[in-house]
């Protein structure tokens, strides 16, 4: 390994390539926190350029500055804007913008960028040890444990809701499922539900749909109800040291939480949007229950779990692209497009045929981290300058980004219609206090589910996989287990309220 | 009846629509070829729909539990819906307005006429009356834009009205 580690140095250290960190690092900032821009469109803009460069390692090497830039500029809208641009930093917006709100956007973001950096840096030190290990585990799944995979985490995400929610989140996620069967069907290519409309061929967008659910709801809170906005000065940035208490009192929700979501991140399919979601989940319930009631209302374990979280599902998810050369995540399948198109192919014998590309990305991704955090600290009370602006220009410029976001996707003006009409029907959701963020979730995992369900039904003619493999069983009883729970914890409580003994 | 519950309502029939769907029309045009597959096009919504359709009746029907002194305060910053009336309605439904004719305008009317018509309308709406400082940011953000995404990400979008280019 340490020579590995030496060839990585000599490769990733030339100035050349560090200039290249440090451009992707910037660049991923600046655009990634532009609500609506996630990682997957930046990097998929920066394919042309990585490619023109012509070096698999610079190449590599910049999109990966890339995307841990974008993830971070990401976490700065949430916790500024409450306008998460990639569904990795949803979670990070359910307690960094009421901090924001609190007058304590300093700190969110200062523990945003450190638990971003320890994530990743732990997460980078683990690929290096157990990407070799961790390939042959993820070999053991096949597609019914997949579906069987997707189906807990879509119940964890329903049963975190909360009590008295878990019914509506499913609702939620059922109609994220339904909206992702729309455009072509698993397997067959051929349409469905697309009413004949051209447009709809190819289903609704991912960004279209996370801005309708996010970004424009919120904007029109904006406009509703001015006070909401006045509420706090969350402009103001002075405070951005964390004390020496609340240092040790997220400092083992970072070591879990890198642990945990590096874990996720490796599992195909689950990525940094759910190990965000599940890390604070799991910090929610691990928390005393003083803590606890602070989750939502800017909490600073409810920050740091789901933004150390994400960055080290970011780097668990190489371990399946660098060696078994299947990408774990939208972003990497970009990635993967892009080493293929500059001759090197991921898979169990990149390690072997060319070391120097695999060592140079691991030392690139500490590199990285590094320069994110000494980029990010000290710039920090610039980039929150946005929040200075009057509300009569920021709306208009807020609703404008989630236009040209969903715009620039698809290169469509049908776009926009179909981002208003889910912008309406977010808000008369959110007024009636119905969660979003299943839904999203659903619609992104609604089609890798089908197509590994479909696989399975396919392998096993029918629906004896699940009896089949005790493994996707015990998963799947899993899923139903979470799902009950709470609801059956929620149904004792009301019937004791209401007088009726439990029991017998 | 409460909103959240009329949504479930919605959602419901909804389900039924899409469940009809699923259920009778999608199968008649399968290719016979494709019939001997365990897994149809219409096999996932049907499970889809049946589930949504149980999850809509179990939302719908559960009843409300009873108020504690922690739903009675309204959470901090929360829409309540009872004030319905204190709301701006009018001016959000006029900026989802103008996102519609923006959308309509984008092709026809260029980019920049579009967008810088966007931003002046939309901060106008919202109550600026400064002008002579409204514009110019407009003009200025619409070009800087379209010059980042035209010429640095290589996007094309049409700057000019369609009959100038």
């Amino acid at each position: 390994m340490l020579e590995g580690l030496m060839l990585g140095l000599s490769a990733a250290v030339t100035p050349f390539n560090l200039m290249m960190v440090v451009f992707g690092c910037i660049i991923g900032t600046l655009i990634g926190m532009l609500p609506g821009l996630g990682p997957m469109s930046i990097i998929a803009i920066m394919i042309p350029v990585a490619i023109g460069m012509g070096d698999p390692t610079a190449a590599l090497i910049l999109l990966s500055g890339v995307y841990y830039g974008a993830i971070f500029g990401g976490s700065t809208s949430s916790i500024l804007l409450n306008a998460p641009g990639v569904a990795g930093t949803v979670a990070s917006s359910f307690d960094g913008y009421p901090m924001a709100r609190k007058g304590q956007a300093g700190k969110a973001l200062t523990i945003a960028a450190i638990a971003s950096f320890a994530g990743g840096t732990i997460g980078a030190i683990l690929l290096m040890i157990f990407a070799p290990a961790l390939s042959s585990v993820a070999l053991l799944f096949h597609s019914a444990e997949y579906f069987a995979l997707m189906v807990v985490g879509l119940s964890a995400i329903a049963a975190f809701a909360g009590t008295g929610q878990v019914a509506k989140a499913l609702m939620m996620t059922l109609l994220g499922l339904i909206l992702g069967t729309f455009g072509e069907g698993a397997l067959s290519n051929t349409p469905r539900f697309t009413f004949g409309m051209m447009e709809l061929q190819a289903g609704f967008s991912f960004i279209t749909l996370a801005m309708a659910m996010f970004a424009l709801p919120e904007a029109l809170f904006l406009v509703m109800n001015p006070s909401r906005a006045a509420q706090g000065d969350s402009g103001k940035i002075d405070n951005m040291r964390i004390s020496r208490a609340e240092a040790r009192s997220i400092a083992p929700v970072i070591g879990r939480q890198s642990l945990q979501g590096f874990f996720i991140g490796v599992l195909p399919g689950a990525g940094a949007t759910i190990a965000s979601f599940l890390g604070y989940a799991v910090e929610r319930n691990l928390a005393t229950k003083e803590e606890q009631a602070e989750f939502g209302h800017g909490s600073i374990k409810g920050l740091a779990a789901p933004e150390t979280a994400n960055n080290a599902a970011c780097t668990g998810s190489f371990v399946p692209l660098l060696t078994l050369g299947i990408p774990g995540s939208g972003t990497t399948a970009i990635l993967l497009g892009a080493l293929l198109a500059l001759n090197v192919t991921p898979g169990p014998r990149l390690m072997i045929d060319e070391p120097d590309v695999f060592w140079a990305v691991i030392i690139s991704m500490y590199i990285g981290n590094l320069v994110l955090l000494i980029l990010n600290l000290p710039l920090i009370p610039y980039i929150a300058k946005i929040l200075t602006i009057p509300r009569t220009y920021l709306i208009p410029f807020i609703l404008f980004f989630t236009l040209m976001g969903s715009y620039l996707g698809q290169n469509n003006a049908t776009e926009l219609l179909i981002l208003v009409g889910f912008g309406v029907i977010a808000t008369i959701l959110r007024f009636a206090d119905y969660p979003l963020a299943p839904l999203l979730i659903g619609f992104i995992l609604g089609t890798m589910l089908e197509n590994n369900f479909a696989r399975a039904m396919q392998l096993y003619d029918g629906f004896g996989f699940i009896f089949d493999r005790p493994m996707t069983m015990g998963l799947l009883v899993l899923a139903a287990l979470l799902v009950f729970l709470p609801s059956f914890r929620s149904y004792r409580a009301r019937k004791r309220a209401e007088g009726v003994a439990d029991g017998d | 009846m409460a909103l959240d519950r009329w949504i479930a309502l919605a959602f419901i029939a909804f389900c039924c629509v899409y469940g009809y769907a699923a259920f009778f029309t999608m199968d008649q045009s399968l290719p016979p070829i494709l019939q001997r597959n365990p897994i149809w096009p219409s096999t996932f919504p049907k499970i889809l729909a049946v589930l949504g359709i149980v999850v809509g009746l179990v939302v719908l029907f559960t009843p409300t539990p009873p108020k504690t002194d922690a739903d009675a305060k309204p959470k901090d910053g929360a829409i309540d819906l009872t004030r319905l009336g204190d709301y701006h309605i009018v001016q959000a439904a006029a900026l989802l307005a103008l996102m519609v004719a923006y959308a309509l305008t984008l092709r026809p009317l260029g980019f920049l006429g579009s967008t810088v018509g966007f931003l002046v309308i939309g901060a106008l709406i919202l109550g600026e009356r400064k002008l002579h400082i409204l514009i110019p940011v407009a003009v200025i953000a619409a070009g800087s834009i379209w010059y980042l995404v035209q010429e640095v990400l290589g996007i094309f979008l049409r700057p000019l009205p369609a009959m100038f280019m």
